[in-house]
C-alpha cells in the first residue's frame, strides 16, 4: 500500500486534534459521575500522543468522546474537540470541525469515524464478530468508506475491496493472507487478531489512530511485536497515534508526547523525556517512584500511592489528587483547582506548587 | 457435527419403537375397552346392545385379544403403512388423521408466522430502546400474555364477539364452504377465520419469544464489537441489525424446530374449545372413548414430530454458528 | 503501581458480614412490583390454608331456582358511616323463555358483615369452626359476591375452594419435580458414568415426548372411579413426571461444573463423606438459582393443571379447581348470560403473573453475575 501523505497542508503548527476544556459526565440514579472534567490537549499531525492513567482516570471516556460513541448514560456536557479533516467532496478548506457538536448518529460523524479517526479497540477477541470473518468485517470497513481509496470514477467492487484486505493483512505482518482473510477471530492466535485489528483499523488511511490498551490482552513478547508494528506503520503512513494505557513502559517505548490523568483531569503533559525525568506533578513522581526496579535495596518496602481511589461519586474538593498527596498545601489544594500551566519549554502541569493561585482559570 | 446428525437419526426408529410401547400401554390402561365406553353410551341414551352382539363385535375388533397380541397387530399394520381402523368412525385412521392434518399444519404455520413477524421486531425495538413508553407497554403485554392460558383468550374473545357483536367464531369455514370442495373462495374463507385461532395460539409464544429476544439483544448490545462496529463508522440501524441482533436470534432460530410441534400439541386445548376440525380433538375423543389405534397413531405421529423437530433445532443451531459447526 | 486501602465505610462492613441469604433478601426488597405480587401470593397460599374461612356460603350447597344469580358487589359505606352491604337481588320469570331473570336493586340493600358465624366446617380437616370472614347478616339473607352459576351454588365461595386446589397442586407438582430433578441430575453430574448415561438418555427419552399429547392420554388413563383425592395425588404425579428434566439437565451441568472446583477437592481431602460434600458444600452454590427456577416453573403447572381440568381430564368434580369451574364457561350462551363464570380464569392469570415476577425477581436477586 503506497503511503498517502496525509499532512499535505503547509501550516503543520495547527495540531490536527485539539482537544479544548471537554467533559463528559454520566447520568446515573444514583447521582451524575463526571467521567472527564475539563481536559485539554493537543495531537499534531503524524504524531504519537500516549495518555497514562490508572482506571478510572477517564482515559477511556475521553477516547470515545473524540469518536462520539459515549454510551447512555453519559454524554457531553462541555468543551470542544477541534478536529482538522482532509480536504475532500463536501470538506472546503481545512477548517477544523468541532466533533462535539456534530450528532453522534448523524451523516457527518460517521463519515470521520474510521476514515478519519479509527479505533483499535481493547481486546481483540472480544471485537470482532464471531460470526462473521475477519475478512468479511475489513471488507465492510473498506466498502463504507470506499471513496477513501477511489475518491472518484466507478464504485469500488467487493472483489477489489477484498483484495485489498488481503494486501492489508500482509503489511501488518500476517504470513498467508489470502487464507487468514477467510478465517474467523476466533481461529487466530492472540497475537494475529491483534494485527488484523490494527489491519482493520488501517483499512480506510485514516489521519489519526485511537489505540485503547491494545497491550493487556497479549503477553509480552507479542506486546514488542506489536508496538514495533505500530512504530513501523505510523512512520510509512505518517498516522498520528493516541496511544491509551495504564503501562508506563509502553509509553516510555513508543510515545513522544505524554499525558497523564487523574479523575478526569489532566494532571501533566509534555515530551516523553521531560515526563520520565524531570515530572514536575507529583502524581507523575509518585506514578514512577512506585515502578520497582532491580537497583533497590533487598527487603525494602516497595513504595505505593498512599489512600485509594475516590468513588466516582465522591470526588474530592480543588485538586482531585491532593488527599493522596504528599506534599499537598492543605488550605489551597483542597479548595482551589489547579489548571494546567506550563512548567517547561514543552511541559505543563496543573499544581499550584508550580504556579500561583491567581493563574487558575 | 455429521456424526452426531447421523447418531440421531439411527436412533430415531428405535426410540419410535420404545414411544409406541409406552403409547400403547397408556392408551390401554383404563380398565375396560372401547365396546364398554360405547356400550355406556348407548345406555345412558336409553338403547342398548345385547351381550351376544357385543361379543361378537368383540371378537370382530379383536379385542378379546390380549394386550400384546393386539399391539403386535398395530405394529404390523404400520409397517405397512395401515394405521388402522377407527372403531368409532368405522373408517380408516389414515383419511381420518389426513383430512385434519392438513389444517392443523397450516393453523400451526399461520401461528409461527405471526409470532415471528412481531415478536423480533418488537424485542428488537425493546432492547433498542430501553425505558421507553413503548417498550414498558410491550413489556406489560409481555407478561400478561405469558401468563394467560390459550383457552382462557380464546373464551374471552369468544365472549365478546358473541355478547357485544351477536357473531359466532367457532369453527374454520362459514357454514356455506364447510364441505364444499376446494377453491379459491374457501381459500379465502378459510384465511378470514383462521387468522383469530392462529393469534390465540400464538399470544403466549410471542410474548415469551419477544422477552427472550429482548433479552438476548441487551446482552449482546453491550458487547465489544459491537462498539468497534460503531467505531467503523457504520449506521446504528445497520449495526445493530448485523451483528448483535444476528447473535441474539441464534439461540432463537434454533428453537424453530420445537416450534411446529408444540403448535401441534398446544392447538389442541384451543381447536376444542374454538370447535376447529384439528387433530386435537380428534385425540381427545379418541382416547376417552379408548379407540386405540387411533388414539396410538396420533399419538405415534406427535412423537415423530417432536423427535424430528428437535433434531432439526440441533442442526440449525449448528449450520448458525460457525463456532459450533467447526468445533465437530 | 500499588495503592494502599483505607479502612472500609460502616456500610461496606455491614455487606461483607452479611450472609448469602440476606444480600439476596436486600437486592430483592428493591423490586417494588415482586414485592407487591409476593403479598399477593401471600394472600393466595392464605386461601389455601383456609378457604373455607374466606368463602360466604357452603360451596356445594345447591339450589337450582336460583341459577345465575348476578353479582351482588360489595360497598363498604352506607350514607357515611362503614357499614359495608351488598344490593339485593330481585328476580322476574321471563314470560317466553320461562326463565328467571335476575337483576339487583341497589335500593334494597342486605347487610354483610366482617368476621360472621356462617355454616360450620373444619380447620384443616380438623379443627370445627364457622367463623367466615364475610357473610350476610340476618338469617336467611344471601350474598353472591360473584354470583351462582347454573345450579345456583355460589361462585365466590367456590372460587376460594378452587383456589386451594390449584394452588396446591402448583406447588406440590413443582415440588415433586424439583426432587427428582435434584436428585437425579445431582447422580448423574456427580457419580457420572454408567448412571450418568442412563440417567441421560432417560431425560432425553422424555424430552423427545410431546407433552401436551401425553398428559392428556396419562389422565385419560385414569379410572373415572377413583376418588378425588386419588385423582389429585395422580394428576401431580403426572405433572411432576414430565416436568422435571430441565431441571436435571440444569442440575447436571452444574455438578459436573462444581466437581472439578477446588474446593470441592478441598473437601473430599479433608475426610467428608460424598453425601456430605454434596449437601452442605455444593448444593448451597446454586440453590438460590433452584428456587428461582422453581418459582417460574410453577405458573406452568397451573396452567396445565387448568387447562386438564378444563377439558374434563384433570381434576374432576365435585372436587373445584379453576379448571373445573372453566368448565362452566364452556358454552357461549351460558357465558353471555353470566359472564362472571369468566373470574376463575383472572385467577390463573393474576397468580400466574404474580408468580412470574416474583420469580423474576428473585432471580436478579440471587444471580451473583448480575452486578
Amino acid at each position: 500500500m503506497p503511503p498517502i501523505p496525509i499532512a499535505t497542508d503547509a501550516d503543520a503548527a495547527t495540531p490536527l486534534l485539539s482537544v479544548r476544556d471537554l467533559r463528559v459526565s454520566f447520568f446515573l440514579d444514583e447521582g451524575v459521575v463526571r467521567a472527564v472534567d475539563g481536559v485539554s490537549f493537543d495531537v499534531s499531525a503524524g504524531q504519537v500522543v500516549g495518555i497514562v492513567g490508572e482506571s478510572g482516570c477517564g482515559k477511556s471516556v475521553t477516547m470515545k468522546a473524540i469518536l462520539q460513541i459515549v454510551e447512555e448514560p453519559g454524554r457531553i456536557t462541555a468543551g470542544r474537540i477541534l478536529f482538522r479533516r482532509r480536504r475532500g467532496p463536501g470538506v472546503p478548506g481545512d477548517e477544523p470541525v468541532d466533533l462535539a457538536r456534530l450528532h453522534p448518529r448523524g451523516a457527518a460523524m460517521r463519515a470521520i469515524r474510521g476514515a478519519q479517526i479509527a479505533l483499535i479497540p481493547q481486546e481483540p477477541m472480544a471485537a470482532f464478530s464471531p460470526v462473521h470473518t475477519v475478512g468479511d468485517q475489513i471488507v465492510e470497513a473498506i466498502m463504507l468508506h470506499a471513496r477513501q481509496w477511489r475518491p472518484e470514477g466507478p464504485a469500488l467492487r467487493r472483489a477489489e475491496a477484498r483484495r485489498i484486505s488481503v494486501d492489508l493483512l500482509r503489511d501488518v505482518g500476517i504470513a498467508m493472507p489470502e487464507q487468514r482473510v477467510d478465517a474467523y477471530s476466533w481461529q487466530l492466535s492472540g497475537g494475529l487478531r491483534q494485527r488484523a485489528m490494527i489491519a482493520m483499523a488501517l483499512s480506510c488511511k485514516p489521519r489519526l489512530l485511537i489505540a485503547d490498551e491494545p497491550n493487556t490482552a497479549i503477553d509480552v513478547t507479542k506486546q514488542a511485536q506489536v508496538l514495533s508494528l505500530l512504530r513501523e506503520l505510523q512512520r510509512r503512513h505518517r498516522t498520528a497515534i493516541v496511544f491509551i494505557t495504564h503501562d508506563l513502559g509502553v509509553i516510555a517505548q513508543i510515545a513522544q508526547h505524554v499525558i497523564v490523568m487523574y479523575l478526569g483531569r489532566v494532571m501533566e503533559t509534555g515530551p516523553v523525556d521531560d515526563i520520565f525525568h524531570a515530572p514536575k506533578h507529583p502524581y507523575t513522581r509518585a506514578l514512577l517512584r512506585s515502578i520497582p526496579t532491580l537497583r533497590v535495596t533487598p527487603r525494602a518496602k516497595l513504595p505505593i500511592i498512599s489512600g485509594s481511589l475516590p468513588h466516582p461519586l465522591n470526588r474530592p474538593t480543588g485538586c482531585p489528587f491532593h488527599p493522596r498527596c504528599d506534599v499537598v498545601l492543605p488550605e489551597v489544594c483542597a479548595s482551589r483547582v489547579p489548571s494546567l500551566q506550563p512548567v517547561g519549554e514543552r511541559q505543563s502541569a496543573s499544581c499550584f506548587l508550580h504556579h500561583a493561585v491567581e493563574d487558575t482559570t | 457435527m455429521t456424526r452426531y446428525v447421523v447418531q440421531r437419526l439411527v436412533l430415531l426408529p428405535f426410540l419410535l419403537f420404545v414411544f409406541s410401547v409406552a403409547v400403547f400401554a397408556i392408551v390401554q390402561a383404563p380398565p375396560g375397552d372401547f365396546l364398554t365406553a360405547y356400550a355406556a353410551t348407548l345406555a345412558s341414551s336409553g338403547s342398548s346392545i345385547s351381550a351376544e352382539h357385543l361379543d361378537a363385535l368383540r371378537r370382530e375388533y379383536g379385542l378379546d385379544q390380549p394386550a400384546y397380541v393386539q399391539y403386535l397387530k398395530w405394529m404390523r399394520n404400520l409397517s405397512q403403512g395401515n394405521l388402522g381402523l377407527s372403531l368409532e368412525y368405522q373408517r380408516p385412521n389414515a383419511e381420518l388423521i389426513g383430512e385434519r392434518l392438513a389444517l392443523t399444519v397450516v393453523l400451526a404455520l399461520f401461528s409461527f408466522v405471526f409470532t415471528w413477524v412481531v415478536a423480533i421486531p418488537a424485542g428488537i425495538y425493546s432492547a433498542t430502546h430501553q425505558r421507553s413508553v413503548l417498550d414498558y407497554v410491550l413489556t406489560a403485554l409481555n407478561y400478561v400474555g405469558v401468563a394467560t392460558p390459550n383457552f382462557m383468550l380464546a373464551l374471552i374473545l369468544m365472549w365478546i364477539a358473541f355478547a357485544y357483536f351477536g357473531i359466532g367464531i367457532t369453527g374454520l369455514f362459514s357454514s356455506e364452504f364447510v364441505d364444499a370442495p376446494w377453491s379459491l373462495a374457501r381459500a379465502l374463507d378459510l384465511g378470514k377465520h383462521i387468522w383469530l385461532p392462529a393469534v390465540v395460539l400464538g399470544v403466549a409464544g410471542t410474548a415469551r419469544l419477544t422477552r427472550v429476544m429482548r433479552a438476548n439483544l441487551l446482552d449482546e448490545l453491550n458487547k465489544p464489537y459491537v462498539m468497534t462496529a460503531r467505531a467503523k463508522g457504520l449506521s446504528e440501524l445497520r449495526l445493530v441489525l448485523r451483528y448483535p441482533v444476528r447473535l441474539a436470534l441464534n439461540p432463537l432460530v434454533s428453537t424453530i424446530g420445537w416450534y411446529l410441534p408444540a403448535l401441534f400439541s398446544g392447538s389442541l386445548i384451543v381447536a376444542t374449545v374454538m370447535n376447529l376440525p384439528n387433530i386435537g380433538p380428534l385425540l381427545l375423543r379418541a382416547l376417552v372413548n379408548q379407540d386405540m389405534y387411533l388414539a396410538g397413531s396420533i399419538l405415534l405421529i406427535y412423537c415423530f414430530l417432536t423427535i424430528v423437530g428437535t433434531l432439526v433445532s440441533d442442526i440449525l443451531l449448528a449450520w448458525l454458528d460457525p463456532r459450533i459447526r467447526m468445533d465437530g | 503501581m500499588a495503592v494502599g486501602s483505607s479502612a472500609p465505610s460502616a456500610a461496606e462492613e455491614r455487606i461483607s458480614v452479611a450472609s448469602n441469604w440476606t444480600l439476596v433478601w436486600w437486592r430483592f426488597r428493591k423490586h417494588r412490583l415482586a414485592l407487591a405480587s409476593a403479598a399477593v401470593l401471600i394472600v393466595l397460599y392464605a386461601i389455601v390454608l383456609c378457604p373455607d374461612f374466606f368463602s360466604t356460603q357452603d360451596p356445594e350447597l345447591t339450589e337450582a331456582r336460583l341459577a345465575f344469580m348476578p353479582v351482588q358487589r360489595l360497598h363498604l359505606f352506607d350514607g357515611g358511616g362503614f357499614r359495608p352491604w351488598v344490593p339485593a337481588v330481585v328476580g322476574k320469570r321471563n314470560p317466553i323463555t320461562l326463565r328467571m331473570e335476575w337483576t339487583t336493586d341497589p335500593g334494597r340493600a342486605v347487610g354483610v358483615g366482617f368476621f360472621v358465624r356462617g355454616h360450620s366446617y373444619r380447620v384443616l380437616g380438623v379443627i370445627p369452626a364457622n367463623l367466615h370472614l364475610l357473610g350476610a347478616i340476618g338469617g336467611g339473607a344471601r350474598a353472591h359476591l360473584l354470583g351462582t352459576d347454573r345450579l345456583g351454588r355460589d361462585q365466590w365461595s367456590r372460587l376460594m375452594h378452587g383456589t386451594q386446589t390449584s394452588m396446591t397442586i402448583g406447588l406440590v407438582a413443582v415440588t415433586l419435580s424439583v426432587v427428582f430433578g435434584v436428585l437425579l441430575g445431582g447422580v448423574s453430574g456427580y457419580v457420572g458414568g454408567l448412571p450418568d448415561l442412563t440417567i441421560q438418555r432417560l431425560i432425553e427419552l422424555l424430552q423427545s415426548l410431546p407433552t401436551i399429547p401425553i398428559w392428556l392420554a396419562l389422565t385419560a388413563a385414569l379410572p373415572r372411579d377413583w376418588s378425588p383425592l386419588r385423582v389429585f395425588f395422580a394428576i401431580t404425579v403426572i405433572l411432576a413426571l414430565v416436568g422435571w428434566t430441565t431441571l436435571g439437565r440444569e442440575v447436571r451441568g452444574r455438578f459436573l461444573a462444581l466437581r472439578e472446583e477446588d474446593f470441592v477437592l478441598a473437601a473430599e481431602l479433608a475426610g467428608c463423606s460424598r453425601a456430605r460434600i454434596i449437601g452442605r458444600h455444593m448444593v448451597p452454590t446454586f440453590l438460590s438459582h433452584i428456587i428461582a427456577t422453581t418459582t417460574l416453573a410453577i405458573p406452568a403447572m397451573i396452567i396445565n393443571e387448568t387447562s386438564l381440568s378444563f377439558l374434563g381430564l384433570g381434576i374432576r368434580p365435585p372436587a373445584i379447581s379453576w379448571g373445573v369451574l372453566l368448565q362452566e364457561a364452556q358454552n357461549i350462551q351460558t357465558l353471555a348470560l353470566a359472564p362472571w363464570l369468566l373470574v376463575p380464569g383472572l385467577m390463573v392469570i393474576v397468580s400466574v403473573l404474580a408468580f412470574n415476577l416474583v420469580g423474576d425477581g428473585l432471580r436478579d436477586a440471587a444471580d451473583p453475575y448480575s452486578h
